[in-house]
């Protein structure tokens, strides 16, 4: 048993130096980006081609299979983000700092694209682009919160500083969702306007929501994707003065065709 | 309770706000110029403005908190006092929250004291008066707290107040809900029960968690 704990241990070290992320998340890339490339072409096809038509909405509902999966990651981004953020202040783990300064931009785009689409989305259903309903308001403000994480980072890398604070923020940020979310269901029911009226079914029919699932799978993958590209060029950026990152910038030069 | 270094915090940081008498009146200025704003940019009637009242008056008040927040750490990080505060043997906790307690005395205070002034400018009926004050008492008290964390947190950065108003102001949308709320409640007849006990629970949660974050960014500005 103890045997385990160690060996487990052991393998936790390795996995949080970045040299050797880089190395094996390399391997991995190509096998991923596939996988993404194929789920998210055959759900894109489906969805948008084969699902039947919504009986309220038309085609219009077809923006349903970008709409959530973008925002389903966006609101798990964050807590990857503060997860990794937590660790890095606990654990003092270089890479879980990595994870975390790579995770807020992607986080932060999926949340406008599903903004984005929300908005595109209303205007054919509700009539209106913009409606301050209590899900695009939480979303608005969980948008908000990303930015004023990648502010502080973008100002902390600037002066050479590392980027703890901004960690710090991301986990204050998780304490307080569930509060944010709350209130604001809150205000929502005080102003609730008449007019508008959720037309989605309570439960959607198989032949919807398998298309649904798998393009969930696939921005899954696309975001662990996502992620780990930019972690890797976080991380020859953070180690360009170590041995290794030269060595293998030498070792591209040698290869490039002149 | 030993609690030496939160009360001579707490004196130091009155002492300095009194000597330094002419900073004090500045958020209340502000609060003032910009609601004189109000009627010049939406409308003078007065029946119009008493609907507004509440959430302008609110969101001006956190507004001029807000401003205010950027020098509750900076003199004394410049100076290197942050730096002997943090190795005194003292519980940082209570020593961050004296700092921030004085930051309310002289601008959540006073802030709450002035607004049924502005409420009368800005026909605000007079059953909300006594609310509005209520929930500004409690309401600055909390973005007093909240707002320590942003300060502390830009601490090192030299930036001026837009990076920190953007990184607080997320967190401060609860607090303005719930305040502006109890004031219309208050001008419609009906009970504030509800959003004054949230309003407590808010305040109960932040005074326990915020000193503690704070203490633990001051200790990341400082050390790295």
């Amino acid at each position: 048993m103890k045997k385990l704990i160690k060996s487990s241990q052991q393998w936790v070290h390795k996995m949080a130096s970045p040299r050797w992320f880089y190395q094996i998340s390399g391997r991995w890339l190509p096998w991923l980006s596939l996988l993404t490339f194929v789920s998210i072409i055959i759900g894109v096809i489906w969805g948008l081609g084969f699902a039947p038509q919504d009986a309220k909405q038309g085609n219009s509902f077809r923006i349903i299979y970008i709409h959530v999966p973008a925002s389903f990651l966006a609101l798990v981004g964050y807590y990857i983000m503060a997860i990794s953020g937590a660790i890095a202040i606990i654990w003092k783990i270089k890479l879980a700092d990595v994870v975390m300064k790579s995770a807020a931009p992607i986080g932060a785009s999926l949340t406008f694209i599903a903004l984005l689409t929300g908005a595109v989305w209303g205007k054919p259903t509700w009539g209106t682009y913009w409606i301050w309903d209590a899900r695009i308001t939480s979303m608005l403000i969980l948008f908000f919160l990303y930015l004023g994480v990648i502010v502080l980072q973008k100002a902390y890398s600037a002066q050479g500083l590392s980027n703890k604070a901004a960690a710090l923020l991301a986990l204050v940020g998780t304490i307080n969702i569930p509060i944010i979310y709350k209130s604001v269901d809150w205000w929502y029911t005080l102003h609730q306007p008449a007019t508008i009226k959720f037309t989605e079914a309570p439960s959607m029919h198989p032949d919807m929501f398998q298309p649904l699932l798998i393009m969930i799978i696939g921005f899954y993958l696309f975001y662990v994707t996502a992620l780990i590209v930019s972690m890797r060029a976080e991380i020859i950026f953070r180690e360009r003065n170590t041995s290794w990152v030269k060595e293998l910038a030498l070792n591209l030069k040698d290869k490039r065709p002149i | 309770m030993n609690n030496i270094g939160f009360l001579a915090i707490l004196r130091r940081d009155l002492l300095l706000a009194v000597r330094y008498r002419g900073d004090l009146a500045n958020p209340l200025i502000f609060f003032f110029i910009v609601i004189a704003l109000i009627p010049l940019g939406l409308t003078p009637d007065s029946k119009e403005l008493s609907e507004i009242a509440p959430g302008m008056l609110w969101i001006t008040a956190l507004l001029a908190s807000l401003l205010s927040l950027d020098g509750l750490f900076k003199d004394d990080f410049a100076d290197g006092t942050l730096e002997q505060i943090i190795i005194l043997p003292q519980p940082l906790y209570f020593m961050v929250l004296a700092k921030t307690i004085v930051h309310w005395v002289v601008t959540g205070l006073p802030l709450s004291l002035l607004a049924p002034v502005l409420g009368l400018m800005l026909s605000l009926p007079e059953t909300g008066y006594l609310p509005l004050m209520l929930s500004l008492l409690i309401g600055t008290a909390i973005l007093s707290l909240i707002g320590s964390v942003g300060a502390a947190l830009t601490l090192p950065l030299n930036k001026e107040g837009i990076l920190l108003s953007l990184i607080v102001i997320p967190f401060y949308m609860p607090v303005l809900i719930f305040g502006s709320n109890m004031v219309v409640l208050a001008v419609d007849g009906l009970s504030i029960a509800s959003p004054l006990a949230i309003m407590g629970a808010l305040l109960a949660l932040s005074l326990l968690i915020s000193p503690y974050v704070t203490s633990c960014a001051l200790r990341l500005s400082i050390y790295g």
